[in-house]
């Protein structure tokens, strides 16, 4: 089936089968920082947004992004540089498996929820798994990043 | 020096969070096989008759091979120095299946969809045989695992594979039975651990290719590049000349990729098709044929005086190394070695083990290492000691640990040079606010609030047999190339070592480009396991920095014209003090790349005659709802003595990770079979590791002792950390509710009827 | 991971509901659960163009278009407004933000797992749903009909004044609940949902919210409860109590 998506701002036609995972479709496009890390819809790794919003690229079929808008990390460099100099920073990325969807969801986060609490925050995160970090940095570089944020919005 | 102690970025930080394609899945080329592999759906079965001609019809379908067609030269995947302790007791392929999931047939095919078209056409008729799931059984049953002629032990570690015996050894120090006769109380407890999985992010997955030369290359996420040579050299049945592996960036290993799970299938398909071919483990296939932690029973018998001396210790272990023997014969040893050791005045102490095969998945290297699951065991047996003799578990620890200075007996007779597990003590208590929290109190809600505590140690290196090297070249414009064979794997060796390498030569971090590992090119290391890169490969730097440096100032001296005697190099400039001559670093470089001899480079190696253990003590805070016995860890203190910290911020992460991890092993990680030997927690959706609801908070105290052996004192952290929630949790568990858990992990289920049981009586 | 030959978004029910007729077709919820499986599909039929992704309030009612999210119904604020915390409460455990952005009502109620939150929940409250075949049904009646070829197009939430409270017991925070329980109240009457036995949810009625504790665990203890790898029919059937003891201290307290 024909179908028309934009990822990361720039429009691709292309045929597909009805089976293909968006999380494949975007692969194959160039955006290897979308990665998989299980196949029972669990660990996050390969979160993107579609239409702004965090999904699962390895549950959505590319059918369903037909006229939709996705964005992945490659789409975010700015944004991805700002936040992941926090986690850098904490040493939070480690082995950095995790990170462009564990960010991408941060980066979603952030535009959603206002002023999120910690408690806020570690549910809405929730669905990234990481194995290296024990979660610690990650949280410890979110704080700063929010601070850093409100310190720039003043 | 500036840059060991100090919290330096990772060097690969940025392209690791801006997404870059760094990783083995990322670089496969374009127009490779790809490589499935059909898997058998029985525990312990023979493969009758195999046909693959309707495969080989599928369009786009390369090759399939069975067991017929690979090399039969038994090998092992263990990635360990040569001759290795693990039995050969593996082919590619194998007649003889003996896990589910063990390989059945090979498919390489032109896409996934192919391949997979064609694995459901290839027809296999078994032989299907009663499969032996009890390891407790499996010494001298009925049943062998391995009943082939050819299996081969090239070390003397006890392996008699008509026994289902993979292992055994004992070893004894004083005379326990007599040391637990004059005792006043002798507990024996029998504990149980489950073969968790690393459960790292990034599954297996390895390329490979037919170089320009004609020989074969490999991409492979893995900690043991040149192992892996070695490996599949044997497998293949080529020369190891013929092989090269490269090692890009790794999302994660945990001793997982101490083993070549991986890298045997696609190699073996390049070499027969001459095509590129790459597989990727899907995470079922990682978590059902991957290199686990061994499951193990362990009894101990402890025995100490009325007034909290323990006098002896004696512990009996028995190790479950499934379908394979990868790692069983050495696992085994730090079950001993790496918790007997924590108690340094102990009168006698005994540690015998059996390591069996059964047709479970075979087992692996897991941070940790056998001594995770032998501190469980022992740290809880004292904890129960402590309890036994109305002693506060801090208490019984002060009184027993090991001290700075002591030769430690059970631990090759080591002197413990470098040690500050009394004041980790004293610093844990302080964070937990102990004196206060022990043991436990109610909540207006119900819930326990209680606290538990353990100490662990570990090594730092394998004493005698690891090898580091290291190379340093000095460039035009002054810059540095370290090049080193060490796997960094998230961990951020590639960043320490550089930082070593920036204070010894008094230069700026940027000044140092790492590259690491391709076999062709870097210097020979046995790799990352056996918590070895920061102590072993670090002092390769120190001692190839300090050659060096030796070559520049004889260099920057010729140049000036100076007796090297007379000159000094303070990392920016070879100089005459008080007089007016010096050379730049830029001009020395430059000068040794034009028209001479003189090109500036240095290369040491390192291997340590000891292996000086880190040591640290974890306290756990639980809140446990007594009703659906839930417990959230809900506050971690962890005081380390990893000796200098080389990076403060990944020795925290380190900890932080470790702690999580032991932390799931404690609590939620329990593999199960069902009857006909299948794994049933094959997934994310079924093997729960902690999310970040689940991890609580955690803080992490360092008290570091100066090991003098190490590289600016350091000694490792990357596995001691994932050995006190265990047996911390389970004695907060039991501060809260009296009742002992001696299996892992520890479910709510449990705590919850064993509390209807208690009241009940 | 399931396999497809043809896909087709419907331009209405009534075609989703004509292609659904053959053996080897598949509807496509949200895809979460469905590429765990390894069917091999036929024609797949996706609703997403039918307008079934909102929540729309009547005077009487809720309608919940199939196609709305586990996100969607977590954070509208009119369902919270009418229904308190319990539309969060029985989706915040479910994996994790993205993977709720994904997965739909109508993919988890057509499921109709027996770890189902979201059926466990919808049974404690007045719902219909609306089959494109069978027309509109009871939730209760839906639930305990075996899977057929029907199309799930719609649920009705009737506001009826009931109160309800959603309590589950998981071993991590967003594992599959081992048991889920939801306890609502109208007029006094008590009806107690609990779901993860680990067959399907069932609802417990005959009970009043003034009830001695006693009686109403007992009552919920008295349900069939089965073993699996997280947790023991013993267990669950303990569970069974303490939830419905803490759902109704709650319902108690709102009422």
């Amino acid at each position: 089936m024909q179908i028309t998506v934009n990822i990361n701002g720039r429009n691709y036609t292309e045929d597909v089968a009805p089976d293909l995972v968006l999380l494949d479709f975007l692969r194959a496009h160039g955006c290897y920082s979308v990665k998989r890390g299980c196949e029972t819809s669990n660990c996050g790794l390969c979160t993107v947004h579609l239409d702004g919003k965090p999904v699962l690229s390895c549950s959505v079929l590319a059918v369903r992004a037909d006229g939709k808008s996705v964005t992945t990390l490659e789409g975010l460099q700015k944004e991805a540089e700002e936040f992941g100099g926090f986690l850098a920073d904490e040493g939070g990325e480690q082995c950095g498996f995790c990170s462009p969807g564990f960010i991408m969801n941060v980066l979603a986060m952030v535009k959603e929820l206002e002023n999120p609490t910690e408690q806020e925050i570690q549910e809405y995160l929730a669905g990234n798994l990481c194995r290296c970090t024990g979660y610690q940095s990650q949280l410890r570089a979110i704080k700063k990043y929010l601070a850093w944020k409100q310190e720039g919005s003043k | 020096m500036s840059y060991v102690n100090s919290r330096v970025r990772k060097k690969d930080a940025m392209s690791l969070v801006t997404g870059k394609p760094v990783y083995t899945g990322d670089l496969i080329p374009q127009n490779t096989l790809v490589v499935k592999l059909l898997r058998s759906p029985h525990a312990n079965a023979f493969i009758e008759d195999i046909n693959t001609a309707a495969a080989l019809k599928v369009p786009g379908v390369a090759a399939v091979f069975t067991y017929h067609d690979v090399p039969k030269s038994r090998f092992t995947t263990a990635g360990q120095t040569y001759p290795e302790p693990s039995p050969y007791d593996r082919l590619i392929l194998d007649r003889h299946l003996r896990c589910a999931g063990d390989p059945v047939a090979i498919i390489a095919a032109e896409t996934e969809a192919a391949a997979l078209k064609a694995m459901n056409l290839i027809k296999v008729k078994y032989d299907v045989r009663e499969p032996l799931l009890d390891f407790t059984k499996a010494k001298d049953n009925p049943i062998l695992v391995h009943p082939e002629e050819d299996f081969k032990a090239l070390c003397p570690v006890g392996a008699d594979n008509r026994r289902n015996l993979c292992s055994t050894d004992v070893f004894e120090v004083g005379d326990v039975e007599e040391a637990l006769s004059r005792c006043d109380v002798v507990l024996t407890r029998t504990y149980r651990t489950k073969a968790n999985n690393q459960a790292m992010m990034e599954t297996f997955r390895t390329y490979s290719y037919l170089d320009e030369y004609g020989r074969l290359s490999l991409v492979s996420s893995t900690q043991v590049p040149f192992h892996v040579r070695r490996i599949l050299s044997n497998a293949l049945e080529i020369p190891k000349s013929q092989i090269r592996v490269v090692k890009p960036r790794i999302g994660g290993g945990f001793g997982a990729k101490q083993s070549a799970v991986s890298e045997v299938y696609p190699a073996f398909v390049t070499l027969k098709t001459g095509r590129p071919a790459a597989i990727v483990y899907t995470r079922e296939e990682s978590m059902t044929n991957g290199s686990p932690r061994h499951q193990m029973q362990m009894t101990v018998r402890i025995g100490a005086t009325k007034d909290g001396v323990i006098r002896a210790i004696d512990l009996y272990a028995l190790s479950n190394a499934g379908a394979y023997g990868e790692h069983g014969p050495t696992t085994i040893g730090l079950v001993g070695h790496k918790s007997l050791s924590l108690y340094g005045g102990i009168e006698a102490a005994r540690f015998s083990c059996d390591v069996v095969y059964t047709n479970t998945m075979g087992g692996g290297a897991y941070r940790g290492y056998g001594a995770t699951q032998g501190i469980f065991a022992v740290e809880s047996a004292v904890s129960e000691m402590a309890a036994e003799l109305g002693m506060d578990p801090c208490a019984i620890r002060e009184k027993n640990m090991v001290l700075e200075g002591q030769v430690m007996r059970t631990y090759y007779n080591e002197t413990c040079q470098s040690c500050t597990l009394d004041k980790c003590m004293a610093k844990a208590k302080e964070m937990m606010n102990w004196q206060e929290k022990f043991p436990a109190k109610v909540l207006e809600n119900g819930h326990i609030r209680s606290v538990g505590v353990a100490m662990a140690m570990q090594g730092s290196g394998i004493s005698g047999v690891d090898i580091a090297s290291v190379e340093i070249r000095l460039n035009d414009d002054g810059f540095y190339t370290l090049l080193v064979g060490c796997t960094d794997m998230g961990t951020g060796c590639d960043t320490i070592l550089a930082q070593m390498a920036a204070d010894c030569l008094d230069c700026d971090i940027d000044r140092i480009a790492v590259r690491g590992v391709d076999t062709d090119q870097s210097p020979y290391d046995t790799g990352s396991y056996a918590s070895s890169t920061t102590y072993v490969t670090g002092m390769a730097v120190v001692k190839t920095c300090e050659k060096l440096r030796q070559k520049i100032l004889e260099t920057g001296a010729k140049l000036l014209g100076i007796d090297p005697e007379a000159a000094e190099f303070d990392g920016k400039r070879v100089f005459q003090p008080g007089a007016d001559k010096e050379v730049t670093l830029s001009q020395i470089g430059y000068a040794s790349f034009d028209g001479h001899n003189r090109c500036i480079s240095a290369s040491e190696s390192h291997s340590s005659p000891v292996s000086p253990p880190p040591f640290m003590v974890g306290m756990a805070e639980i809140d446990l709802d007594p009703e659906t016995g839930k417990v959230e860890v809900v506050d971690y203190a962890a005081a380390v003595d990893c000796g200098t910290v080389i990076n403060r911020n990944l020795a925290t992460v380190q900890t932080e990770g470790g702690i999580v991890q032991g932390i799931g092993m404690a609590l939620f990680e329990d593999i199960q079979y069902d009857q006909a030997g299948h794994m049933m927690n094959n997934s994310f959706l079924q093997y729960k590791i902690p999310t970040r609801l689940d991890a609580g908070k955690i803080r992490v105290e360092f008290e570091s002792s100066y090991e003098p052996t190490g590289p600016f004192g350091a000694k490792s952290i990357g596995e001691l950390v994932i050995n006190t929630p265990a047996p911390a949790i389970a004695n907060a568990v039991y501060n809260a509710t009296g009742l002992y858990f001696r299996e892992l992990p520890i479910k709510p289920e449990e705590i919850a009827l064993g509390l209807l049981k208690k009241r009940e009586n | 991971m399931f396999t497809a030959q043809q896909y087709v978004k419907a331009a209405s029910l009534e075609e989703a509901y004509a292609l659904n007729q053959k053996k080897s077709s598949a509807v496509l919820g949200g895809g979460c659960w469905m590429k765990m499986g390894k069917r091999r599909i036929g024609a797949l039929i996706d609703l997403s163009g039918l307008g079934l992704d909102t929540i729309e309030e009547t005077g009487e009612s809720f309608v919940l278009g199939a196609m709305v999210t586990l996100r969607q119904l977590e954070t509208d604020a009119r369902l919270k407004e009418a229904f308190g915390s319990g539309f969060a409460d029985m989706t915040r455990h479910i994996v994790g933000v993205q993977f709720r952005n994904c997965a739909t009502l109508g993919g988890s109620l057509y499921s109709r797992f027996g770890f189902s939150d979201v059926l466990t929940w919808l049974l404690a409250l007045d719902c219909d749903v609306e089959l494109a075949g069978a027309g509109v049904m009871p939730l209760a009646q839906y639930a305990a009909m075996p899977y057929d070829r029907d199309i799930l197009a719609r649920v009705i939430v009737r506001k009826t004044g009931r109160k309800a409270v959603y309590e589950s017991f998981r071993n991590t925070e967003t594992d599959i609940p081992v048991l889920t329980c939801a306890a609502s109240s109208l007029e006094g009457n008590l009806r107690l949902v609990i779901g993860g036995r680990p067959m399907r949810a069932l609802a417990v009625e005959g009970l009043s919210l003034s009830n001695p504790m006693e009686t109403i665990i007992e009552k919920a203890q008295s349900l069939p409860f089965g073993s699996n790898m997280r947790a023991s029919a013993e267990y669950r059937r303990h569970l069974a109590g303490v939830l419905a003891k803490r759902a109704v201290n709650r319902l108690r307290e709102v009422e």
